[in-house]
């Protein structure tokens, strides 16, 4: 780049540089600045300020208050407890599926198909996805089908699949693959040498778990709850491709918002859900980094 | 470990993986038994669906655009990133953190929230430079960031990115040398695994071009769904097991090379040894 043929080449004349070659240095990271100022930066700012800013440009709370209103408020409540839900099941059933794989051969087949699978499992979402559960779970689906050739009928009491439980179900199939994948480190971490410490001190299966390995375990477990939480929350294009009608989650009712008329009589409104969007999946992020960094120094 | 617990471990083990494997694997299943059936429930399996593709030309424009967006967002990515992030590590260290945090910020900005804020942009953009749906690579590159900045952070990580580049420069080698014949060579999977990576998110991505209205692969399958089921299930397992292929591809070459040039240190950080793909897959737009 710029500094190319400059006596720079010889180390020994490389300190720090005179004040004259410093902008050189600099120009080259001008291009990564400049595009993810104008694509990244600029987004932000203009979410950032629209969320409090009214259709005329003056600076207002209203959009912000609107929240409050029932409708936005509940899809709120809706997006929380889908994730909730969907962090709990994934993470309980992706432990579940992470210990099974700890305790087999660290080297062996099965665990390297198993976290290479988790890796692209957990990375499918979105259409193809909804697709594949109305293949499997649909009115005219492969298993609800076969199951009602033998007498049984899943959606006996509606059909529950385009709902919020339905999306639920969906979501733990990307939730489970991602748990694997961030907690096995964390199983990983434990050692033999304490469940052996535990028996030879007299303790039973119950009490190693209950005091050794559940406590050590537990920041891990809660972070990695936390991280498919956000996962769930930020999830946009599965439940817009599933639920057609109604805005139950907040991206929904930012999309609604953002395509209708009455989104553009308040153009604020979808930029002030959009913030409190990232600020609540910023804020359990960081509640998950802090996690990961007390797990890290306690499994070493 | 004694042999009733052995026992119950085993039977533990084998329980949890014969429910995780149908869970799994019975969705896929049924998509390719969907995307065969007949137009009668008594009828004959049929390839019609997966014919039908072709002869669909949203679909097909559809598959192309995606293709094609793929490919820029990838390149595009490793242009911009690659040498910012080793003129970073070579000259700026201070700007190291900046850089990471800049790059891992599209994490906690769902892609629903950021089409919102980027919905402005696109619009001065279609108006004064193109209505073109490549245009879209430019916020791709932003979802991609993340995922691509960790995998190649690693790659860097596990060479000697100062030493091989001044011992090229010291031999005379100009900057563009020193990038593309030291250090792209030196970290060659670690690209490989970005460029995957890009191109798995850009195939499966919806929120932006169903938002910013543009007519890519994900937006043609919801479109031909409404129309015909089993064909946009058939483009779907396509799509599925070409990303499935990739990223298999992925987590198997995709981890550091064992006889490239390291540092004196003769364990490169666990972190980037262990699993390529673990932290990459956070928050993937779904």
């Amino acid at each position: 780049m710029t500094a190319a043929g400059t006596p720079a080449a010889n180390t020994a004349a490389r300190p720090t540089g005179g004040g004259r070659r410093l902008p050189l240095t600099w120009l080259g990271v001008a291009p990564y600045f400049l595009y993810v100022g104008l694509f990244l930066l600029l987004p932000t700012v203009i979410l950032a300020v629209g969320a409090f800013t009214d259709k005329e440009g003056n600076p207002t709370l209203s959009n912000v208050t609107a929240i409050g209103q029932p409708y936005l408020f509940s899809s709120f409540v809706g997006s929380a407890i889908i994730s909730i839900v969907s962090a709990l099941v994934g993470a309980i059933a992706g432990a579940l599926l992470a210990y099974a794989v700890a305790t087999g051969n660290p080297r062996g087949t099965l665990r390297r198909v198993v976290t290479s699978a988790a890796g692209v499992f957990a990375q499918f979402g979105g259409v193809t996805l909804v697709f594949a559960f109305i293949a499997t779970l649909g009115t005219v689906g492969l298993v609800t089908v076969f199951l009602k050739d033998h007498g049984i009928d899943i959606f006996a009491n509606g059909v529950w699949l385009y709902d919020p439980r339905g999306l639920t179900l969906i979501y733990t199939y990307f939730q489970i693959p991602l748990m694997v994948l961030v907690f096995l480190p964390a199983l990983d971490g434990i050692r033999p040498q304490w469940r052996e410490a535990t028996e030879s001190l007299g303790g039973n299966t119950w009490q190693y778990w209950r005091y050794v390995a559940g406590p050590l375990l537990a920041p891990a477990f809660l972070g990695c709850t936390l991280l498919l939480f956000a996962n769930a929350f930020s999830a946009y294009a599965t439940a817009a491709v599933l639920i057609t009608q109604g805005g139950v989650l907040v991206p929904l009712q930012i999309a609604a918002l953002f395509q209708s008329e009455t989104g553009q009589a308040q153009p604020g409104l979808a930029k002030a859900l959009a913030l409190a969007m990232v600020v609540i999946v910023t804020i359990v992020m960081l509640l998950y980094a802090l996690l990961q960094r007390r797990t890290s120094r306690w499994l070493r | 470990m004694n042999r009733s617990r052995r026992l119950r471990l085993n039977i533990f083990r084998v329980t949890v993986f014969l429910a995780m494997g149908t869970f799994f694997l019975v969705p896929i299943a049924a998509m390719m038994e969907f995307s065969t059936r007949g137009r009668s429930d008594t009828g004959p399996r049929t390839m019609e669906a997966w014919t039908n593709i072709i002869k669909t030309p949203d679909l097909v424009a559809g598959i192309l655009a995606s293709l094609e967006l793929a490919a820029i967002t990838s390149i595009a990515m490793l242009v911009l990133l690659l040498p910012t992030m080793v003129w970073v590590r070579l000259r700026l260290p201070a700007l190291h953190r900046i850089v990471e945090f800049l790059c891992l910020l599209p994490l906690v900005i769902p892609a629903i929230a950021l089409v919102v804020g980027v919905f402005p942009i696109n619009r001065w953009m279609r108006i004064n430079i193109s209505d073109s749906i490549l245009l879209l690579s430019f916020f791709y590159l932003v979802l991609v960031m993340p995922y691509s900045y960790r995998a190649l952070d690693a790659g860097l990580a596990a060479i000697d990115i100062k030493t091989l580049s001044e011992a090229a420069r010291s031999l005379g080698a100009g900057w563009f040398t020193v990038m593309m014949r030291v250090i792209v060579p030196n970290m060659s999977s670690a690209i490989l695994n970005a460029s995957l990576l890009s191109v798995a998110v850009v195939l499966g991505e919806y929120t932006f071009a169903n938002l910013l209205t543009y007519e890519n692969l994900q937006v043609a399958i919801v479109y031909v769904g409404e129309v015909s089921a089993t064909t946009s299930i058939a483009v779907a397992v396509a799509s599925l097991l070409f990303a499935f292929a990739l990223l298999m591809v992925l987590s198997f070459v995709g981890r550091p090379r064992e006889r490239v040039a390291r540092p004196e240190d003769p364990i490169p950080a666990p972190a980037s040894r262990s699993l390529p793909l673990s932290d990459s897959f956070i928050g993937v737009p779904k």
